[in-house]
């Protein structure tokens, strides 16, 4: 077996993306709609003014984070589809301590992220302690998620519901030591998206440098070999479940402190994040670092899907249509760089 | 006090039968070797589809708004076909891939059906004092029906080979390749009908999002009760039986409602677990997930 080289990969990858848009265009025209001026509203209202920059920014940071750490549990055949549960409970994780714990000032945001990264590992850790007793962690992260939603909304609605909110479900403002700061006029919250950066390059270099990465691309590779060779499968699940979870925590923490700044219903905090940055970790093909190129790129999709909402009056589930699309046409086009060793759990 | 049991008992088999209905399907599927994580897109289409032929005129022919989401179900689950089983992908992610083009295609085209009548749903019949749906009959029928094709016919056995040991069914001369797409239609066009009931029957209305998490629950369901059809129809009275206790409780007492609407998830990933822990997971077909490939073992 000859591993295919990086060009064809890429160019596969770059058609099936292509061919992605044109089957969505179909389905607007299915829907009534001009597909150029689906296609238009999207790319002037992101690329073409520098609000629209910034938004797409704005979405870029938890898509980082996300598709960053999937990009790493997939390669370990960790299914983890649950990182909008993630992402919620260290929102859940983070308010708690802005809100409710006593930290002296200037520790007060490194606090708030330590305390989402828990929050996140912790939910996903229940996904692998499931998976010890077989429980395929595609169906228990998927539950974990309606879980989280109802949690979050449990807090906002009971014990956690703001002072001074009347009728509004959410909870008081968080104090002001705690919000992150953003470049001037936008919501890019800086620190989050700096973070991001920093940990998607810390995670290629511990996949492909490390001796837990190697580990971990021998589970995920060739699970039996592993097993002889005495690496345990679960082990590095665990580490991988707490590593992605906390990333997605982390993910969490940043759009709570951040950019709302109070913890809120869990439609506002995420726009469906986790289930697009499954795209970005495949589109991606397994590799932290590439989350730099694909996560804006969905970035641009998840902020045009706002747009088509306000300015085309359509769903914000078309923004499904376009995920389910890719994704679709992205494991269907593996056929064509057959040869590569497959990470997918085929 | 009979009574209160019997109506617990119809109300639950009245919230189970999407949940039947779609776990039938899956059952088909993965008796065939294919796992399907789509259903809840599934369900989506179908609700859609059945919504949106009935919904149409005051006289619509209610045969052919069923056929419509059984079709749309079928049609759905194609592209599933056609990915895992002409192409080899990775069966969990175009099921997932499935499930968001479906509730996003349902949400982007059933806009316009948005609190819309529906001008002739579904009649339910009368049992004495208590009303049941047909769908709800047919659900029951069908598990009676797929429990007997799949353990006495040859199309079942043939089947339940390709699923088993797809190797050895070729060798036999069964057309794996066909097999595992037509029940992956099959699957498909069961979790149209479980979405068909849903928007005729049910709750006789369109809204996005109607399924919600209903066609996950169904496929977990399928594990719970080890691939079995007739066991199926006792895990939906009990997940039926659920929701009826979410509606009875609600309100009645001090627990917060949201704990109420966790509680289906929080009893799969319980149940999930018992299932594992028992060793039931074992009960899958041997060759569920795996593409196959003439040669490859």
């Amino acid at each position: 077996m000859t591993a295919p080289s990086a060009a064809r990969t890429a160019l596969v990858t770059v058609a099936s993306v292509v061919a992605a848009l044109l089957i969505c265009a179909l389905i607007f025209v299915f829907a009534g709609q001009s597909p150029a001026a689906v296609y238009g509203t999207m790319l002037r209202g992101t690329l073409g003014d520098p609000t629209g920059l910034a938004e797409v920014g704005r979405r870029t940071i938890p898509l980082l984070l996300l598709g960053a750490g999937l990009a790493l549990a997939f390669r370990a055949q960790f299914f983890n589809i649950g990182a909008e549960g993630q992402l919620l409970l260290g929102a859940v994780f983070a308010a708690g301590t802005a809100l409710f714990l006593p930290v002296p000032g200037a520790l007060l945001i490194p606090a708030v992220f330590v305390a989402g990264f828990i929050g996140g590992g912790l939910w996903a850790l229940v996904a692998a302690a499931l998976r010890r007793v077989n429980v395929n962690e595609i169906l228990s992260t998927l539950m974990l998620n309606y879980i989280a939603v109802a949690l979050v909304t449990y807090l906002i609605a009971g014990p956690w519901k703001g002072k001074d909110v009347r009728g509004y479900i959410y909870t008081d403002t968080f104090p002001q030591g705690a919000w992150l700061p953003t470049l001037s006029g936008t919501q890019v919250h800086w620190p989050t998206l700096l973070l991001g950066v920093a940990l998607a390059l810390g995670l290629q270099w511990l996949l492909t440098r490390s001796t837990f990465g190697y580990a971990l691309r021998v589970v995920g590779e060739n699970p039996g070999a592993a097993h002889y060779a005495g690496l345990s499968s679960a082990r590095v699940a665990t580490l991988v479940a707490l590593l992605t979870g906390g990333l997605a925590g982390l993910a969490g923490a940043g759009e709570v402190a951040g950019i709302h700044h109070r913890l809120l219903e869990a439609s506002q905090i995420s726009l469906g994040y986790g289930f697009t940055a499954v795209i970005v970790a495949w589109l991606a093909r397994g590799n932290p670092a590439l989350c730099l190129i694909t996560a804006p790129l969905m970035g641009v999709i998840l902020a045009g899907g706002d747009l088509l909402k306000i300015d085309m009056n359509l769903p914000f589930r078309v923004v499904d249509i376009f995920s389910g699309v890719i994704l679709l046409c992205l494991i269907a086009s593996e056929v064509f760089v057959r040869h590569r060793v497959q990470w997918g759990r085929a | 006090m009979d009574s209160i049991v019997i109506e617990a008992l119809v109300r639950a088999l009245s919230v189970g039968t999407p949940l039947l209905l779609a776990c039938l399907g899956a059952i088909l599927n993965e008796r065939a070797g294919v796992v399907n994580l789509g259903v809840e897109g599934l369900m989506a289409v179908g609700a859609l589809a059945a919504f949106a032929v009935a919904s149409k005129s005051p006289d619509a022919n209610l045969w052919v708004a069923v056929g419509a989401a059984m079709l749309a179900g079928a049609a759905l689950s194609l592209l599933h076909a056609f990915a895992t089983v002409t192409l080899r992908a990775n069966q969990f992610v175009s099921g997932l891939a499935l499930a968001l083009i479906g509730t996003g295609a349902a949400g982007l085209l059933g806009k316009k059906f948005e609190g819309l009548p529906l001008f002739n749903k579904v009649p339910d019949w009368t049992l004495g004092s208590f009303t049941i749906s047909p769908f709800t009959v047919a659900a029951l029928i069908l598990a009676g029906l797929l429990a007997f094709w799949l353990t006495a016919t040859r199309g079942g056995l043939t089947l339940r080979s390709v699923g088993e040991n797809p190797a050895a069914a070729d060798v036999l001369g069964v057309n794996v390749g066909l097999t595992r797409v037509l029940a992956v239609l099959g699957g498909g066009a069961l979790a149209g009908l479980a979405g068909a009931f849903l928007s005729l029957s049910y709750r006789s209305s369109w809204a996005d999002n109607m399924t919600n998490g209903l066609g996950w629950i169904a496929v977990a369901l399928v594990i719970f009760v080890g691939w079995r059809p007739l066991r199926a129809i006792a895990g939906a009275l009990f997940f039926g039986f659920l929701y009826y206790l979410q509606f009875r409780l609600q309100g009645n007492s001090n627990v917060p409602t949201e704990v109420f609407s966790a509680m289906p998830f929080i009893l799969v990933l319980v149940v999930l677990a018992l299932a594992g822990v028992r060793g039931q997971a074992g009960d899958a077909p041997a060759a569920l997930g795996r593409a196959y490939v003439r040669g490859e073992r």
